[in-house]
């Protein structure tokens, strides 16, 4: 008799009872939230863990730290907590379960730069792996303005947090990864003085969203779509993030950022090579990674010359939305009345590689647009022989292949049809996939399964350091090219539009872009 | 919730089916956003006095509906077909609504041997159909094996644990068998892998000397497939357990170099399932899960004999769940249920 759990895989047998769980093991974690008081916490992170924990999906052994600058007691963060979960959670908490989740929750009071923070989370990690009687891996989650990444890292490094014996330590981060291609070296660099790349989680929760996996399902699960995705049969790709809202009381934040910054430098360019890349020999973390990347150094970036030609910035103007007067955004509070700052940022880029040589990308995105919808349009050639050329009817238009991210994820693909009746008349109509329609499941929140991967060290969903320096790359020409252009005047749309004027002329060879 | 309704006497398939298309037809050019979900076909056959308390059940199952379930209310006498079709909808307030529906056909005894000309014309023919026949009703079960994709069945209930396993089985030959007494062992089978995936216990899978089942009385079969699952996946040799009247069952399993105590122990409870699970380790080592309020009460004893209690968080599906996930299921496959079964039957007390 040959024993299952005999086979070896390195020095440690495999372990047969996971074989057809849908749920793999999470090693007992210490989970370490800094920022534990901020609105991503509040909003996402703790509605996230309640959510896990209803699943069943935490570690056997779950223990969580909260740690932030707020003076309070450990009673009076779980009361926090609660409410934040019973506001956000995604389904209402059963009441058993989320008393277990908070009993043991733990708060730690002081700056980030405060070493008895460290020596108070020190001790508290040590108490819970004695409990445990064994180490537990140990994550520490930094909800954190980015301003306090090295700062956290080098505290968690001085203190030996950093490394623990028979466990796995990781570090997860939230973009913004720097503001431009230096600062983001410089934060490579900091956190690898403490890290090794591999316990470093860049968190993108775009790459968490469902539609954005099933985008790699749809190119490589299926024979149908490959065939044609390259330059041979592709016109062109456009992308976009369109929101229908404006800043709110984030002003403070995007006067630094600006639309650039804020979707295109991550999501955006994510989308990009999650659209172009080659197909990966494996579904693993760095196999997946290695082929962004590549695409991403296909991108050439603009020089600063090209930038006139090849992006175009505008802010949105008093406006109505939805109905109602808005401000334009130098008029929102705490926007400086003569800001340079983007609220809409629209670029062509070219992806010069084999498979995409001559097609071109455009990204689009903006603020206080006519609607909310982030989508990635393929559109393809036409067909070279119009056969079906007849009056009366729209006619033959080429076919589009449109992955809608939100609001309503799915898939859509155009095709001609002939119109019914007397004549051969065309149009193009939808076949459609809705994930509303076609799967009994509802999508969890991105950050669940995030955070679950980073729990179970599973990088693939999350962004490399090459990768962040390869997106900077690309962008950081163009912020130099505007932030040096103090005197051309930034275009203005009305709040409520598809955007400025000037983006369309981003297009060439008679191409225009998709109906917001 | 909305609903729009279609009913008819002494009607046939041909009528059921373009009254849904009618249905779903109006129901769309009234409101464009709303699109009939396209998932899977449920077929229910039950005895007709039971008809509300299984569609009560099929409400309950949250958020996993079939997007079109017909349900062939049997009745001892009738000769015609009456039906009711439904379809269900929330108008959304922006993007996408849902419709899903419903078909209530009450039918006779004679209709099962033909049941196939009657369900066939009303299910969305390029969907995977999944089939529930919670009150036997063979004869319809044997008209649509060509036509399903998937059964579900509960082997915890009313047959003997080897009688259901053994229709479990002769049904895997035809279709996939979806066995909710299987989807009762989940959390637990979860609980193990996630227990025993530690480095340190990994390699002490090959050293349990005693497995302990804690079940509800009528939920031996769940207990079973628990067992199963662990001597298929742990490569343990099975014979017949033996029946201690009453008391539960006890037996042992072989492994590579030693034996393996097994007991499975009725005990009370109210929900179907199992209570608690205790593995022991040569070493001395010993977890034990049992079922608390939000989750498992685990209880670990270290070789050292150092004891210690926590709890493992994750909230009870329930019943309604159960089934919700059953339905769920009926789009997966998993590869560890019929070797797990295999070896469940022949634990089974002979």
């Amino acid at each position: 008799m040959v024993s299952a759990a005999s086979v070896v895989t390195g020095t440690l047998p495999e372990n047969p009872l996971v074989e057809g769980l849908e749920r793999l093991p999470v090693r007992p974690t210490s989970l370490v939230v800094f920022g534990a008081t901020g609105d991503l916490a509040h909003r996402k992170l703790l509605p996230a863990l309640y959510n896990l924990a209803h699943d069943g999906a935490l570690p056997e052994r779950f223990e969580l730290i909260a740690v932030a600058r707020r003076d309070q007691a450990h009673e009076d963060f779980r009361a926090v907590a609660r409410e934040s979960i019973e506001r956000f959670s995604r389904r209402r908490p059963d009441p058993d379960t989320l008393e277990g989740l908070l009993a043991d929750m733990r708060y730690v009071q002081g700056t980030f730069d405060d070493d008895h923070v460290y020596a108070e989370l020190d001790r508290t990690l040590r108490e819970f792996d004695e409990q445990a009687g064994h180490p537990l891996n140990r994550v520490f989650y930094l909800s954190t303005a980015p301003a306090f990444f090295p700062v956290i890292a080098g505290k968690l490094g001085d203190a030996g947090l950093n490394r623990a014996d028979d466990a796995e330590v990781r570090i997860v981060i939230e973009k913004p990864f720097g503001y431009d291609l230096a600062s983001a070296r410089q934060l490579n660099i900091d956190l690898l003085e403490e890290f090794d790349e591999s316990q470093i989680f860049r968190i993108d929760h775009y790459l968490g969203k469902e539609t954005v996996q099933n985008l790699m399902a749809l190119r490589f699960a299926n024979a149908l779509f490959e065939p044609v995705w390259n330059r041979n049969y592709i016109d062109h790709v456009q992308i976009t993030a369109a929101e229908d809202i404006g800043i709110g009381g984030r002003a403070g934040y995007y006067e630094g950022a600006g639309a650039l910054r804020d979707l295109v430098q991550n999501h955006m360019l994510q989308l990009l090579a999650l659209l172009a890349m080659e197909p990966p020999t494996a579904f693993e973390a760095n196999r997946l990674r290695d082929e962004k990347l590549k695409v991403l150094e296909a991108i050439v970036p603009p020089t600063i010359q090209d930038v006139a030609t090849m992006t175009v910035r505008a802010q949105y103007a008093p406006g109505v939305v939805g109905g109602v007067r808005v401000p334009g955004y130098r008029e929102e509070e705490g926007v400086a009345p003569d800001s340079r700052t983007e609220t809409f940022a629209a670029l062509r880029l070219h992806v010069s590689n084999w498979r995409w040589a001559g097609v071109p990308f455009y990204l689009r995105t903006g603020k206080q647009l006519a609607r909310k919808v982030t989508e990635i349009a393929v559109i393809l050639k036409p067909v070279p022989h119009m056969t079906f050329q007849s009056s009366g009817s729209v006619g033959v238009q080429a076919n589009q292949i449109v992955l809608t991210v939100q609001p309503d994820e799915g898939v859509s693909v155009s095709i001609g049809a002939k119109i019914p009746g007397p004549r051969m008349r065309i149009r193009p109509v939808n076949m459609e996939f809705r994930y509303g329609t076609a799967f009994l499941s509802e999508s969890p929140e991105a950050y669940e399964r995030l955070i679950l991967d980073a729990m179970r060290g599973d990088a693939t969903l999350f962004t490399r350091n090459d990768e962040i320096e390869a997106l900077w790359g690309i962008i950081d020409p163009i912020l130099t090219a505007w932030r040096e252009d103090t005197t051309s005047v930034i275009p203005q749309y009305p709040a409520g539009t598809a955007g400025p004027a000037e983006a369309d002329a981003l297009l060439d060879d008679g191409r225009k872009w998709r109906r917001l | 919730m909305s609903e729009d309704i279609w009913a008819a006497r002494d009607t046939n398939p041909d009528a059921i089916e373009a009254a849904l298309r009618g249905l779903l037809h109006d129901r769309h050019a009234a409101n464009e956003g709303l699109a009939p979900a396209r998932v899977l076909n449920l077929v229910v056959v039950v005895d007709r006095e039971w008809k509300g308390e299984i569609a009560n059940r099929l409400d309950r199952v949250g958020r996993y509906h079939a997007s079109r379930t017909v349900l062939c209310a049997v009745e001892a006498g009738r000769g015609t077909l009456d039906a009711v079709a439904t379809v269900t909808y929330e108008e959304p307030a922006s993007g996408i609504g849902v419709i899903r529906e419903q078909v209530v056909i009450d039918m006779g005894p004679e209709h099962l041997p033909v049941l196939q000309t009657v369900v066939d014309p009303v299910l969305v023919s390029e969907l995977p159909t999944l089939m529930w026949s919670p009150h036997g009703h063979e004869e319809a079960v044997a008209a649509l094996l060509p036509i399903i994709d998937v059964m579900l069945l509960d082997s915890d209930g009313l047959l003997e644990p080897a009688q259901a396993f053994g229709r479990a089985h002769e049904l895997l030959e035809y279709v996939y068998v979806v066995d909710l007494a299987w989807l009762r062992t989940t959390p637990w089978r979860e609980r193990l892998a996630a227990s025993f995936d530690l480095p340190a216990r990994r390699c002490t899978l090959d050293q349990i000397v005693a497995l302990e089942i804690r079940h509800q009385a009528n939920s031996t079969a769940s207990g079973l497939l628990l067992t199963g699952w662990l001597a298929s996946r742990l490569q343990w040799d099975r014979e017949p357990l033996q029946s201690r009247n009453g008391a539960g069952l006890r037996g042992a399993g072989r492994r590579e170099d030693g034996q393996v105590a097994i007991g499975l122990h009725p005990t009370n409870q109210d929900a179907p399932g199992l209570v608690g699970v205790t593995v022991s380790c040569s070493d001395g080592f010993a977890l034990s899960l049992d079922r608390a309020r939000g989750g498992l009460c685990a209880q670990e004893r270290s070789p050292d004999g150092r004891a210690q209690t926590w709890k493992i968080l994750g909230a009870s599906r329930g019943e309604g769940g159960i089934l919700g996930e059953g339905v769920r299921q009926a789009l997966l496959r998993d590869p560890t249920y019929r070797p797990a079964l295999d070896a469940a039957r022949e634990l089974c007390p002979q």
